[in-house]
């Protein structure tokens, strides 16, 4: 018979639960409650989604698909409010459920501490897409937000953030950050790295009040301190979601009390996650919930399963920090430490010895080799042989020479690699050895990876142990094979560590290949003449043969050559010098583009120099049809002729593209003016789109209609010229600093999201200030690259010619 | 022996980057590293005729402007799972000048 079973709560615990008995084949019929008014997403991740790294799309775990085709019966914002056990139904807003089995998977609730102004609009927790969101929309530039709880929680929610723009301050309780997971030296690095983020960090810091009339205005501390806040978010802590098990009389400590098989004091009811207590404990990490999901699902396949709790570590997910700690730190009498520091690095290592074994470590700035120490505390190895060089991890205890995989390749197959999952090294590489070679393919087999993603390093070195050449990384990977960093380690460490030139980057961030190639130079070339535009030369070497060459190549080695035509208008002697040119150089074919221009094909290099001055000669400039850079800007007739025109589009099109040409930027850029709403200049599927309306002008961004097609989002309304030229000026800077190379905005967009670009342009200091760095780059770099080269036509030629002194 | 004709100073070479020389056996890309060594290639890539002279040129490597195969500048031959190779000729640094093969003057070229 198909049993009915019931489940509260449609998280991270039980979602891992229901997966093992659908997997197994269970033939049960289940109810699946939610207060949430959505289904089962990657609570970790919302650390992420807050500071624009991903969107809540990409953390839903389940999705509407994956109930159905499994016949869940759904009931999400619905919460159940009673559990009647005589009759074995649950209440809820529709009326009663009967069960065969229950499973309580409520989670745990946010802590609220008691102060005064506690319940004022604009206080929120840190607990679900609701608190994420209500962040989101509160941190801007200009925001002030303060983060009570120095916590994990407290932390991610503070660098998010800040991330986002907002000014953060965060309040702590104790001396230092982190207290339940790292020794005071190790709180100090982080507090310092925090603060050079521009975040305050306040310990030993209690709150007194939350100030403020209708909403929140400020935090007031015990010391007298005031804080101004638009938004205060609470992170002490958690408890146990056990209401409806008290209301139940079930056994309830702490937690809802349970057996090794999750079973409660009542015996068609059992219980997992975060709200119960096993063996007087309780859970705040995912590791332990998720083998809790694996006995739980064989309990009620009725198999012989217990529960018995794992060591956890720690790792806190602000992109850029690194530290780990796992294990018991706390001094005492037969303890021992080994500290290693390199203050020049900001390195903290702390090994904590009980006897012969390691039983706790603490790490920050440099981790690589936390997973051997963990393995370590884990098995309580005796040590005694390795403590001399304990501290500098396993590429010294084998006596090989450092090599970034020696750590990993030093694990024994038993050392847990992946610690939301509990997947160990062996369990990988035996994934692989089955055909598991991406690492797509590595998590969807063993879950490697699969939660918080903090150890998806670790996993693609395993991957590349086993793999060597044969393995491509694809989660975020390196630049090229040049080097172990990713395009945005290295955009953010060029400018942290004050790299001005290409050898200086290749040599202080360890480029592994001399003079790297051609896919990092022309990357590494862009950010530095994005970042230091007064300081760094472009360097022509470094550029693909098109932007070396300012035209681009055909197939059979000759050029073309496009000159811009400003918003697409022309004249007649323009036009004439065009002509005339096309036929002293006996250009093969003459063209009008696709971006209301007419290209010259099929030309000689050594007529480039040529050519180019006779049209420099009529007034016409490069029109950049190669560079990553500005291309055209398409316009119709608008006020000027059309009788439906609401603005002078043709004049705004002209405007901006001389404001915007000769910048270089990630990838093309290509900008549309329409003078109303039928829209002829096909503005809404540019990089940048503006349609004119009878109130001023909607600026929209992110289109595309090349190999991907997709319309543009609307980023904010104008009413005159100058602020069209200032937000799109703007815009085009913030792409500039922050995009990876040959990312057209679209992409970058969708990257860091819209919402995140509107608030920088919105805040009229931050425009401004974009502006204004758009143009000290301008003041450099937009200079006609054609007259720059026409002056030395002898470059262009060969450099030699045998075939006529052979002749002689 | 091989014989060398004069054919540039060394300066008119950008370091990282080639200049091509015309010869009756076809064009020759002359290449000069960052740290100055030099090699002359064909200026001809066995995949479909892109020019050689217009890659990228890092290390002692240079990657094809038309769809990025990439030749090791000492052997001509195709890096990675490329298939192909491009004919080397010999050339030389002397007093600052760039010395080419000089077989390459004849109309039938020696190779
Ligand atoms: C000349 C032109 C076709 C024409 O005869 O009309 C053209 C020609 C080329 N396009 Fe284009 N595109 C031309 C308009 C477009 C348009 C339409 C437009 O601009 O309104 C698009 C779609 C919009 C867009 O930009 O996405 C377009 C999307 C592409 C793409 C796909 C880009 C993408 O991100 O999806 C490429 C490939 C690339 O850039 O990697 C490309 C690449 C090329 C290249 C540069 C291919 C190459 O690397 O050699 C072609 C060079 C031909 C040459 O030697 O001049 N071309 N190309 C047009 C020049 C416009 C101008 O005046 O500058
Ligand atoms: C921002 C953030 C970052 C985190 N980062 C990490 C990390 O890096 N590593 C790590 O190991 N852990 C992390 N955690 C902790 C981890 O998310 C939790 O341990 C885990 O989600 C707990 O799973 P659960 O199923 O017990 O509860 P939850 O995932 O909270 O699910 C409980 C669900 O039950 C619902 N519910 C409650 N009461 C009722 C009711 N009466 N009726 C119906 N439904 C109800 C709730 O709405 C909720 O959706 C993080 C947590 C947060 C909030
Ligand atoms: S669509 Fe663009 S890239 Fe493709 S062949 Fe035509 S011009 Fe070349
Ligand atoms: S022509 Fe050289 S790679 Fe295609």
């Amino acid at each position: 018979m198909t049993q009915r079973l019931v489940v509260i709560g449609a998280g991270m615990a039980s979602g891992r639960m229901l997966e093992h008995m659908f997997d197994a084949g269970g033939d049960v019929a289940v109810t699946l409650f939610n207060a949430e008014p959505r289904g089962n997403y990657n609570r970790l991740m919302l650390s992420p989604v807050l500071s624009g790294e991903k969107t809540y799309d990409q953390i839903v775990t389940h999705d509407a698909g994956w109930y159905e085709s499994r016949g869940v019966d759904c009931r999400f914002g619905e919460p159940v409010v009673k559990i009647d056990r005589d009759r074995k139904v649950v209440v809820s807003k529709s009326g009663e459920t009967p069960y065969d089995a229950l499973v309580i998977a409520t989670g745990s609730a946010p802590f609220i501490i008691p102060v005064p102004g506690k319940d004022l609009p604009g206080v929120c927790t840190y607990r679900d897409l609701e608190d994420t969101n209500a962040m989101i929309a509160a941190s801007g530039p200009g925001a002030n937000a303060v983060v009570i709880g120095g916590g994990l929680l407290g932390l991610e929610a503070a660098a998010g953030m800040a991330a986002r723009g907002a000014s953060v301050t965060v309040i702590h309780l104790m001396g230092h950050l982190m207290e339940r997971q790292l020794d005071p030296a190790a709180g100090y690095l982080l507090q310092r790295d925090l603060e050079r983020r521009g975040i305050r960090i306040h310990c030993k810091g209690a709150t007194k009040a939350i100030l403020g009339k209708d909403r929140v205005e400020a935090v007031l501390l015990e010391d007298g301190t005031v804080y101004p806040a638009d938004l205060v978010c609470m992170a002490v802590g958690i408890r146990p979601e056990v209401r409806l098990a008290n209301d139940a009389h079930l056994e309830v400590g702490r937690g809802i009390t349970v057996d090794d098989r999750m079973c409660t004091s009542d015996p068609a009811i059992f219980a997992l996650g975060e709200c119960v207590e096993h063996d007087k404990q309780l859970f705040g990490l995912v590791a332990p919930l998720y083998d809790q999901a694996r006995v739980l699902a064989a309990t009620l396949l009725g198999q012989e399963a217990a529960f018995a709790p794992v060591q956890t570590a720690t790792k806190l997910k602000v992109t850029g920090v690194d530290l780990f700690s796992a294990g018991d730190f706390a001094e005492g009498p037969g303890r021992e430490d080994i500290v290693f520091r390199d203050p020049g690095r900001g390195v903290y290592k702390r090994l904590i010895l009980e006897g012969d074994r390691l039983i706790g470590a603490v790490m920050y700035g440099d981790t690589a080799d936390g997973a051997w120490f963990f393995d370590h505390i884990k098995a309580g190895r005796d040590v005694s042989d390795l403590r001399e060089t304990l501290i500098f991890g396993p590429a010294f205890a084998g006596g090989a020479s450092a090599n970034p995989r020696a750590a990993v390749a030093a694990l024994p197959p038993e050392a847990e690699i992946c610690g939301c999952n509990g997947v160990c090294k062996g369990r990988i590489m035996t994934a692989i050895d089955s055909g598991a070679v991406t690492l797509d393919a590595v998590r969807a087999t063993t879950k490697a990876s699969a939660s918080c993603g903090s150890c998806t390093g670790l996993v693609e070195q395993v991957m590349a142990l086993a793999l060597g050449d044969g393995f491509v990384a694809n989660a975020n990977p390196p630049m090229c094979k040049c080097t172990d960093h990713t395009h945005e380690d290295v955009r953010r460490l060029i400018k942290s560590m004050g790299l001005k030139s290409i050898p200086a980057v290749m040599q202080d961030l360890g480029w592994k290949t001399v003079g790297g190639c051609a896919s990092c130079r022309p990357a590494l070339n862009y950010y530095l003449i994005a970042d230091w535009p007064m300081e760094y030369r472009d360097d022509r070497q470094s550029r693909f043969v098109n932007e070396r060459n300012h035209a681009n190549i055909q197939k059979d080695g000759t050029y073309s050559v496009v000159p811009r035509m400003w918003g697409g208008v022309t004249n007649p002697a323009e036009l004439r010098a065009i002509a005339d040119a096309a036929e002293k150089y006996n250009v093969p074919m003459v063209k009008v583009t696709g971006g209301q221009r007419i290209d010259l094909l099929g030309v000689r290099k050594q007529d480039l120099p040529a050519i180019w001055s006779d049209l420099n000669a009529a007034g016409m400039v490069s029109g950049h049809a190669y560079a990553k850079g500005l291309r055209t800007v398409k316009t119709c007739v608008g006020t000027e002729f059309c009788r439906f025109g609401t603005q002078d589009s043709t004049g705004l099109g002209i405007r901006l593209e001389k404001l915007l040409w000769g910048s270089w930027t990630p990838a093309k850029v290509k900008l549309g003016v329409s003078g109303c709403p039928r829209n002829c200049a096909e503005a809404t599927c540019k990089d940048i789109g503006v349609v004119c309306v009878d109130s001023g002008y909607e600026i929209s961004v992110a289109g595309a209609a090349g190999m991907e097609v997709k319309e543009t989002e609307f980023l904010i309304h104008v009413a005159t010229e100058e602020e069209v030229m200032e937000v799109i000026a703007a815009f085009t800077q913030l792409y500039r600093e922050n995009a990876r190379y040959l990312h057209r905005i679209y992409k970058w967009v969708a990257k860091v999201g819209l919402d995140w670009c509107r608030a920088q342009i919105e805040d009229p200091g931050n425009r401004r200030a974009l502006y204004a760095r758009f143009q000290q780059s301008q003041a450099v770099y937009q200079v006609d690259p054609w007259a720059e080269h026409a002056a030395t036509p002898a470059d262009w030629a060969p450099i030699a010619d045998l075939t006529l002194r052979a002749a002689e | 022996m091989t014989l060398y004709v004069d054919i540039a100073a060394l300066d008119d070479i950008p370091r990282q980057g080639a200049r091509v020389v015309r010869t009756p056996a076809g064009c020759v890309a002359v290449f000069r590293t960052a740290d100055d060594q030099v090699f002359a290639l064909e200026d001809r890539c066995p995949h479909k005729g892109g020019p050689l002279s217009e890659g990228i040129v890092h290390g002692t490597s240079v990657t094809c402007p038309l769809h990025a195969w990439v030749f090791d500048l000492n052997t001509g031959q195709a890096q990675g799972t490329d298939d192909g190779a491009v004919r080397r000729f010999a050339v030389r640094v002397a007093a600052g000048r760039v010395l080419l093969d000089a077989s390459l003057l004849a109309r039938r070229s020696a190779a």
